[in-house]
């Protein structure tokens, strides 16, 4: 356990006085990609903005790399660069350029030069098939589009790992694909990832290790995430995974 | 012409002093939008945050702004205030410290509107990035207000520089002021000038808030989302 990245111990999450996560506990080693599901309102969502104190947590701790990611700590700017995020959609800044997306943070925040993060951009945006779009607006590209931007846009801090909340869920069927193959490059490149999603098949693929999450609390996990999609040991993943076949 | 009494325009300097009248008009709507406009993402800012007693008081401050004739207001500061607190201020002054008053409300309020439009995962994704408040206001959620807010503010920018011809009741010489005073001593002469004139001064009051308002069309488009 020498190479855990991310150490999540016993944490409690609640709105007011509704609990959504329990006492959850979960260790990320560095390279691993981890594929998280479970039914909407389980928390799967709510855990990754934990991560990186978009949320504050009312117990237990965060740790990356031994040091505690809180809200209000003051270097939590430090450590947000540390982990990268994805949301859903519309989180690219609409009146920037897709260059200028990418590159705010570096110049801004890690303040590296115009032209050095100018030119990663170009590299990362070549490598997602989007080097030509680099001065369109985000309103000009299509929700697909507007996602790999996304990942570039993360991934030009260089973190350390790569939060990924449902990318896809707001996609048109598809533009899925576009945006799972880049997901999947990365994860052959080593990169370290928490995904939630709610595709599938993707996630059988992609993962290294599945957990299924309900209530705030981790029901099941697997390290052979083809046995797990198929003959799930709990009876609350079996009858979950049931719902995304249709059979007469 | 001689029926509609434009003639009397081109008598002397009468013109010019029109123009002198249209510069002060101008200028203290100038000025005034731009007070505002500081003050109002100030206050636009504050109306935003989550505190009971800041919010009570900036719908109290809106609100009288939104009741009081700007007549009232004007009469209050400049006949008001300098017998009560016994200070001196020029008609000016007084022109300038009633218009921002009340541009800063509105306009507060326009910012206020512009602000929570802006959706929640803008400010988490800049976050996720890293950025600090700070930058992240500065370059993220300032650019998108201030885009959002142009063509909300022209319509209050027009209306202050329409209602500036408020203040030749506080004695200022502006353009209606002006006019009046040409109609006046071409009373003889040219007892139409009152319809010439006047027309040449609405004119000037459209040559002056048409652009600005065709501006807000053109950047409104330019920043389409």
């Amino acid at each position: 356990m020498d190479n855990a990245l991310l150490r999540i111990e016993h944490i409690e999450k609640a709105y007011d006085e509704h609990g959504v996560i329990h006492d959850l506990n979960l260790v990320v080693e560095k390279g691993e990609v981890i594929v998280i599901i479970g039914p909407s309102g389980c928390g799967k969502s709510t855990l990754l903005r934990c991560i990186n104190a978009l949320e504050d947590i009312q117990g237990g701790q965060i740790l990356l790399d031994g040091v505690p990611v809180k809200r209000d700590a003051r270097n939590i700017s430090a450590m947000r660069q540390k982990i990268g995020m994805v949301f859903q959609s519309y989180d690219l800044f609409p009146h920037k350029t897709v260059l200028d997306n990418i590159t705010l943070a570096p110049i801004k925040v890690q303040k590296r030069t115009r032209k050095d993060a100018e030119e990663e951009a170009v590299a990362l945006l070549d490598r997602v098939g989007l080097a030509d779009r680099r001065d369109d607006y985000p309103r000009q590209l299509s929700g697909g589009q507007k996602q790999r931007v996304a990942i570039v846009r993360a991934l030009s801090m260089h973190p350390e790992i790569l939060l990924l909340d449902e990318i896809t869920a707001a996609l048109d069927p598809e533009m899925v694909r576009e945006v799972l193959d880049v997901v999947l490059t990365l994860a052959r490149s080593g990169i370290t990832m928490l995904i939630v999603t709610h595709e599938m098949s993707f996630a059988q693929a992609i993962a290294d290790r599945v957990i299924f999450l309900e209530n705030g609390q981790i029901v099941e996990e697997s390290r052979d995430p083809a046995k797990f999609f198929t003959e799930p040991e709990t009876p609350r993943a079996k009858e979950f995974l049931r719902t995304f076949r249709y059979e007469r | 012409m001689q029926n509609m009494g434009i003639d009397v325009l081109f008598k002397g300097r009468n013109f010019l002093r029109l123009l002198g009248g249209l510069w002060v008009a101008v200028r203290i709507s100038l000025i005034s939008v731009a007070i505002s406009i500081v003050l109002g993402i100030l206050m636009g800012m504050l109306m935003t945050l989550k505190n009971r007693p800041v919010q009570i008081l900036c719908r109290i401050y809106l609100e009288i702004v939104r009741i009081m004739p700007q007549m009232v207001l004007l009469f209050i500061v400049y006949f008001g205030t300098t017998r009560v607190f016994g200070w001196n201020l020029s008609a000016e002054y007084a022109a300038i410290i009633v218009f921002s008053f009340w541009g800063t409300a509105e306009m507060g309020d326009l910012v206020r509107g512009s602000l929570i439009s802006i959706p929640k995962i803008q400010y988490e994704s800049a976050r996720a990035l890293g950025m600090k408040e700070g930058t992240l206001f500065r370059h993220v959620i300032l650019p998108q207000t201030v885009r959002r807010l142009i063509p909300l503010s022209i319509n209050l920018i027009t209306r202050m520089i329409k209602t500036t011809s408020l203040v030749m009741m506080i004695g200022m010489v502006e353009v209606l002021k002006v006019a009046q005073q040409i109609i006046e001593a071409n009373r003889k002469s040219s007892p139409n000038a009152a319809f010439g004139v006047f027309f040449v001064v609405f004119l000037l009051y459209f040559l002056i808030c048409w652009p600005v308002s065709r501006a807000a069309v053109y950047l409104e488009k330019r920043w389409a989302e």
